[in-house]
């Protein structure tokens, strides 16, 4: 009978140094860029089995509230924290450029293969100013198209999203009456149109809709086989989205030192205008050893990582970008 | 009967509770107690949470119908009125409906055919409300714009998938009440040369009054806080439009909706406000039920 509890202490004596080793990282946040993180996740942990890094995908808004409030390791968003929302942030909070996405206009026209758009009329059209698709300037835009003598059904997210703020982000940028009237938001008040919830309720309403047009990501309406739209960008070539086209986009614009900037709308022939970086947000100083753990992660989703992002759609950062951000990491504690 | 001599029992004269007895009582009683601290707990918490909406818009929150998460300007009305409409408009097409049913059920159909048609509407309750929001998609939004519906998607579709989720409670209950009507009420009516549908509209349905309208409280609760299938196709658009054919948005709805990507303090505090509001709808309505059962049973 005696020897019962000392068999106990000699398993858990045993049991405590594995224990110890176990390590767990916790981070929530976007979803847009969830099925890259849970390959990067999975497969970092074949590399150190010791380290489990959960991720919970519940949105950009969600992730900054969870980094805000402290009860979780990292963050991740696909909208730049305002500086009023990082002030709120007990210490000092970093944004990591992990992998690029876009937003592409899915439409449903009759055959209409390639539909060129440009960002005035996108935003005319979802401001519900252009109406029709007849209207002079969508025709202009595409000379020769049998357009159909038919009103635009604008479709758009119900839910709050990265994906929308991608989108407003261009139109605020390309239509000063948008930046006025609508603004800036993952959720924001539309003029016009239906919601649906998620990439998968637009994608379903455009597709059911005849003569609809709205907006998912790229990485979707390929998976989905979705008409999308050509845009036209700042140097005033039509552009389709694909991973180098995106590419091209963040390779346009300057990088500043804190990795805040929005891409869309970029310079350069051959970047498309409605793209983005999404990013994970990470404390410079972590409690414990936390911080060496996750720099480590970091580095390795930068070397090791970055090459499985085209796999799922996802564009990888640029060279350039990869080296500041790589030099970046080396602050956090 | 039965009361009274428990009451008595309890009361003997110089006999004492067993301490077994008390501690039961005191457990069962702490049970009873968990559930009235839940949900003034609830209540409290989404008061909280909401305060700064009440704090910046007031009451005005409930009747101003501008919802903008950019300017951080909120208004409830579009959301209580979809929510309103899209459940009034169930309850006007399940209740004649599942009225109805259960009184074929009861009445007319044969005793095998009664059998099967239950089995079935008892498997319709059990359907998920995202696999009837699916239905709603794929099968009833096209068959509304074949129509004419300019979209497809919109309150009245809403109140018709609503419609179909609450028919099958109504049918249900209503058809067990409808049983409890004794049988020599019914026969005396016979008995004086009633048709069947005397007898319906004079002996049963009134009969079975309170039970029915318990019915239709109960499943007006559950229309009135549905999410999945209702933001599936009512439109999604906050916007208060004469047209039924027009897309609307409800309260459900845009909680579950707009809650996980809201990024600000007074967009989360309007989302909770939204939710303290839609709590107290359903409070005023299962109180209007009881109101009204009372009244009627009062009335017998």
């Amino acid at each position: 009978m005696n020897r019962i509890p000392s068999l106990i202490a000699l398993a858990v004596l045993l049991a405590a140094p594995a224990a110890a080793e176990m390590k767990t990282l916790n981070g929530a946040g976007a979803t847009f860029p969830y099925p890259i993180y849970s390959k990067w996740f999975d497969e970092y942990h074949k590399v150190k089995p010791e380290l489990q890094i959960n991720y919970q995908s519940i949105g950009s808004g969600g992730g900054i509230r969870q980094v805000t409030e402290r009860t979780v390791d990292f963050g991740a968003t696909d909208g730049p924290m305002t500086s009023q929302q990082q002030f709120k942030v007990d210490g000092k909070i970093m944004h990591i450029p992990t992998v690029l996405g876009a937003v592409v206009p899915a439409y449903n026209l009759k055959g209409i293969e390639d539909l060129k758009l440009s960002g005035p009329v996108i935003a005319d059209i979802f401001l519900g100013k252009v109406t029709r698709w007849t209207d002079p300037a969508i025709a202009k835009l595409n000379p020769g198209a049998a357009l159909p003598d038919a009103a635009i059904t604008v479709v758009h997210r119900s839910d709050g999203s990265g994906t929308t703020y991608c989108f407003v982000d261009y139109l605020s940028k390309v239509s000063p009456e948008w930046k006025s009237k609508v603004g800036l938001a993952t959720a924001v008040k539309w003029p016009v149109g239906l919601g649906g919830k998620g990439n998968e309720g637009v994608a379903g309403l455009v597709k059911q809709t005849p003569n609809a047009i709205g907006y998912v990501e790229l990485i979707y309406a390929k998976q989905n086989d979705i008409a999308y739209a050509s845009v036209l960008n700042k140097a005033g070539k039509f552009v389709k989205a694909s991973i180098d086209s995106v590419t091209a986009a963040a390779a346009g614009v300057k990088m500043p030192k804190d990795f805040k900037v929005s891409i869309t709308d970029a310079d350069g022939e051959a970047s498309y205008p409605i793209s983005t970086f999404t990013w994970l947000l990470v404390y410079e100083k972590n409690a414990g050893d936390k911080g060496p753990v996750l720099k480590d992660f970091l580095k390795w989703m930068l070397k090791d990582g970055q090459p499985m992002a085209s796999a799922l759609g996802y564009a990888p950062l640029p060279g350039s970008v990869n080296a500041m951000v790589t030099k970046a990491i080396e602050v956090v504690k | 009967m039965t009361v009274a001599v428990l009451d008595r029992a309890r009361k003997v004269p110089g006999s004492r509770e067993r301490a077994g007895d008390r501690l039961f009582r005191l457990v069962i009683a702490g049970f009873a107690g968990i559930i009235l601290l839940a949900a003034i707990a609830l209540a409290w918490q989404l008061l909280r949470e909401s305060a700064e909406t009440w704090k910046t818009f007031g009451l005005a929150f409930l009747w101003t119908s501008d919802w903008d998460p950019v300017a951080d300007v909120f208004g409830a009305l579009p959301f209580l009125y979809g929510t309103a409409v899209s459940s009034l408009l169930a309850l006007l097409i399940a209740v004649p409906l599942g009225v109805g049913a259960a009184v074929f059920l009861t009445e007319l159909a044969p005793k095998r055919l009664a059998e099967v048609l239950m089995f079935a509407i008892e498997l319709l309750a059990a359907v998920p409300s995202v696999i009837l929001g699916l239905m709603g998609i794929f099968l009833l939004v096209p068959a509304m714009r074949a129509m004419g519906a300019p979209y497809g998607v919109g309150m009245l579709t809403a109140g018709l998938i609503l419609a179909f989720m609450i028919l099958p409670y109504i049918t249900t209950i209503t058809r067990e009440v409808l049983l409890t009507v004794p049988r020599p009420l019914k026969e005396a009516m016979y008995a004086l040369g009633a048709t069947r549908w005397e007898v319906v509209r004079g002996v049963s349905l009134p009969y079975s009054r309170a039970g029915i309208v318990g019915a239709v409280f109960l499943s007006l609760g559950r229309a009135l806080g549905e999410t999945m299938a209702v933001t599936m196709v009512i439109g999604n658009n906050p916007q208060i439009k004469a047209s039924l054919l027009e897309p609307g948005y409800s309260m459900a709805a845009v909680i579950a909706n707009e809650l996980a990507e809201a990024a600000s303090d007074a967009h989360l505090s309007a989302l909770v406000a939204i939710g303290l509001a839609l709590m107290a709808v359903t409070v005023v309505v299962n109180g209007a039920a009881r109101l009204m059962l009372y009244r009627l049973g009062a009335r017998r």
